[in-house]
């Protein structure tokens, strides 16, 4: 059954017209994805770029004993409703740290609360009419502005949306990651070295390898629950706490580490290992001085998409307590504390609509530190990683 | 390379041996967890306490009532929480976990109440109710001629004529939620009672299509109703009272859901929201008696208190006053208390 020229050109458009198919079908998916991408962080930007701006307003306040016992009153009466709660309560304090105040009257810029600082916004919010053109008035003669939110950089959880920051939930992530890294690289760098160098390639070792692919596949909310039964009932870690976060999410990070490392190690060409071996090098020899050098950019970008992975975990860490109303930033391994997509999680869900602009700066916040931890694995693998 | 490794081993060695030694450190420390709906109103006044006040910071954890109360009954130790949030009572089998585990003396404490409200898009007409027109238009089941029969109706004008014939539609939350457990209860529950054909067996929310399970994030709900203005959802009174402009309730039985027909039980779709002290806590940490007596004050749950801003309805008076003197001076429910309810 031998085919003519003449056959194979009659099908020749027919591929052609296929090829074309298929390339127009995978440009199509991938339009498709960067839309989502687009239109995802589109609206995020849209919703939680105003969470870095935060409502003030210039008024007199007054410090006298009266104001001292009772705060409200160092405000002119048709203020009181404007101005911050987290105002009012800080006047006795601060009086008592500066006596000189006493007696005097000042005019400052103070933080409006979350109805103002969401009318300034141009978004929904619950001021009277009477309110809102006392603001106009305000704004008009520039004692009402939007001001760059050094607030939600600063402090930790509020009930006062105004008052909200991320500062908490940023420390405990940060010492989360810490105690995560601390005990997943050692160990999983060591045992990757172990399974890729020494061990012998035996059913027993199969398994493990195996065991440890399917580990990496398991729903990091089983790590969750472990974390609970194990460092929490058993260990006694103090629940809510960063050590048992990240104890958690080691566990998570765990067979990434060990997956990736044993690839970068696997690159590295026999002949390397052959030639150390020839100039009478020991096992041990050949690993430290040759192999694992020459494979670190590799393992450091495995290791740090597995470190924006436990970053971004949320489900894992609610089971063990992580989303604490963390108030005061505290920074110690063993108090509780709360994590930056923990806070994101609670916040979505307050009534108060002002929160809804934090849940999405919170998000972007998040997004950032993510988007930068990739870039430096990408950085990483571009400059140092060797072809053989 | 060789320092990398070793600098790691012994950061990691480090937090391992310093977990054993501090377990037991935060003992003055007051830890509250338990009910989502609660836990704006707990943490409000856990920031207002840490402010004001030269004690630790209470830990405030949102574990739901069930998870919570599983917590705070799991013993006396430091490490139990003194303090559980709850949106619910009490159940019975749940005070005897606790006894059973050495948590023998309980004080429940009602802070006030909450209505859950079935609201749609402030663009349309205000609408009537009455919980035997909810009923008809969400049971899985609904009694004709006698006989109970899959839930035939699709718009509002089939179930009674001076209804708007729309759609019926309706986001709501999902079962695991403490809002339609409540709501199950005290609508359509209540509703079917008087059903003969029910004979009091109410069973379930109708699942196919016009109930639309949106999720335990009531603010979804909201954004949603502003979308869909054809539909209607169910949550807590909270989210309408933050969202006055862009919402407006149903009235359930010529009831609207007002702070004054919650308090008063006029309005028929409200529940009371507690919490629940260990009792053997009061001695041994010092936050706790303090932290409760602010909970309880007046500046707290009043009417004009900083709790009702965010959408606490408060207690009738004379309720709040004997409510603050039982649970201020630690007053132990008996299993009984619990049976009434």
């Amino acid at each position: 059954m031998a085919q003519s020229f003449d056959d194979i050109t009659k099908q020749l458009g027919k591929r052609h017209r296929r090829t074309r198919r298929l390339k127009l079908t995978c440009m199509a998916a991938m339009v498709l994805s960067a839309v989502f991408l687009v239109v995802f962080l589109g609206d995020m930007v849209n919703r939680g770029w105003s969470a870095f701006q935060q409502g003030r307003m210039q008024i007199e306040v007054s410090y006298t004993e009266q104001s001292q016992q009772m705060p409200l009153t160092a405000v002119d009466e048709q203020y009181r409703q404007l101005v911050s709660r987290g105002f009012f309560r800080q006047i006795p304090q601060r009086m008592e740290a500066d006596p000189e105040l006493l007696g005097t009257t000042r005019t400052q810029w103070v933080i409006a609360r979350s109805s103002v600082d969401q009318y300034l916004k141009g978004r929904e919010n619950s001021l009277s009419e009477q309110q809102r053109q006392l603001i106009d008035r305000m704004v008009e003669q520039g004692n009402a502005k939007l001001a760059f939110n050094t607030t939600f950089f600063t402090t930790g959880d509020s009930r006062m949306a105004e008052l909200a920051g991320i500062l908490s939930a940023a420390l405990g992530t940060l010492l989360t990651i810490i105690v995560t890294m601390a005990i997943c690289f050692p160990i999983g760098v060591m045992t990757a070295v172990y399974l890729e160098e020494f061990a012998p390639d035996n059913r027993f070792t199969r398994l493990i390898e195996v065991n440890i692919n399917n580990l990496a596949a398991v729903p990091s909310i089983l790590f969750g629950l472990l974390g609970l039964a194990i460092f929490i009932s058993f260990f006694g870690v103090p629940r809510s706490s960063p050590l048992v976060g990240g104890l958690t999410l080691s566990l998570m990070t765990l067979p990434m580490i060990i997956i990736s490392t044993r690839a970068a190690l696997r690159s590295v060409p026999d002949s390397i290992r052959h030639a150390a071996f020839g100039v009478g090098c020991t096992r041990w020899q050949v690993v430290s001085d040759h192999v694992l050098p020459v494979s670190i950019p590799g393992i450091l970008t495995g290791s740090i998409i597995g470190l924006a992975q436990a970053m971004g975990e949320t489900a894992p860490l609610i089971i063990v307590g992580m989303v604490a109303f963390m108030p005061d930033p505290s920074f110690s391994l063993t108090q509780a504390a709360t994590v930056l997509p923990a806070q994101v999680y609670s916040w979505a869900s307050l009534p108060n609509q002002a929160f809804q602009e934090k849940t999405a700066g919170g998000i972007l916040v998040l997004l950032a530190v993510l988007i930068t931890l990739n870039a430096a694995a990408v950085l990483l693998r571009n400059r140092f990683e060797r072809r053989w | 390379m060789k320092k990398t490794i070793g600098t790691a081993a012994v950061l990691a060695s480090a937090v391992m041996a310093s977990s054993a030694v501090q377990a037991s450190s935060n003992s003055s420390q007051l830890r509250i967890v338990g009910s989502s709906t609660v836990y704006p109103f707990a943490s409000y006044v856990v920031e207002e306490f840490a402010a004001t006040t030269q004690y630790p910071t209470p830990v405030l954890e949102s574990t739901g009532s069930g998870g919570g109360i599983k917590l705070f009954c799991a013993g006396t130790g430091m490490d139990t929480p003194s303090i559980t949030n709850a949106s619910r009572r009490m159940k019975v089998e749940e005070f005897e976990r606790c006894q059973s585990n050495g948590v023998n003396e309980i004080t429940e404490a009602t802070i006030g109440y909450d209505g859950i409200v079935f609201a749609e898009s402030s663009v349309n007409e205000p609408i009537n109710l009455t919980r035997e027109q909810l009923f008809l238009a969400l049971a899985a089941q609904v009694p004709q001629d006698g006989e109970l029969v899959a839930n035939p109706y699709q718009s509002w004008s089939d179930i009674d004529s001076s209804l708007p014939d729309r759609e019926i539609e309706v986001y709501g939350p999902p079962t695991t939620s403490g809002t339609r457990d409540a709501f199950e209860e005290l609508v359509m529950a209540a509703a079917s009672e008087e059903m003969s054909a029910y004979g009091g067996e109410y069973t379930d929310i109708r699942s196919d299509g016009p109930y639309i399970d949106a999720g335990e994030n009531d603010n979804l709900i909201v954004q949603r109703l502003q979308e869909n203005q054809n539909a209607f959802g169910i949550f807590g009174y909270s989210f309408l009272e933050e969202n006055p402009n862009a919402l407006t309730a149903a009235t359930i039985n010529g009831e609207a859901p007002t702070p004054e027909a919650i308090s008063s039980g006029d309005y028929p779709v409200s529940r009371s929201l507690f919490f629940y002290v260990k009792d053997a806590h009061v001695d041994s940490v010092d936050a706790l008696r303090p932290y409760v007596e602010l909970f309880m004050s007046d500046q707290m749950i009043a009417p004009n208190g900083y709790l009702s801003t965010i959408g606490l309805i408060p207690l009738p008076e004379s309720l709040r006053q004997q409510e603050r003197e039982e649970v201020t001076s630690f007053t132990p429910i008996e299993l009984s208390d619990l049976q009434e309810g």
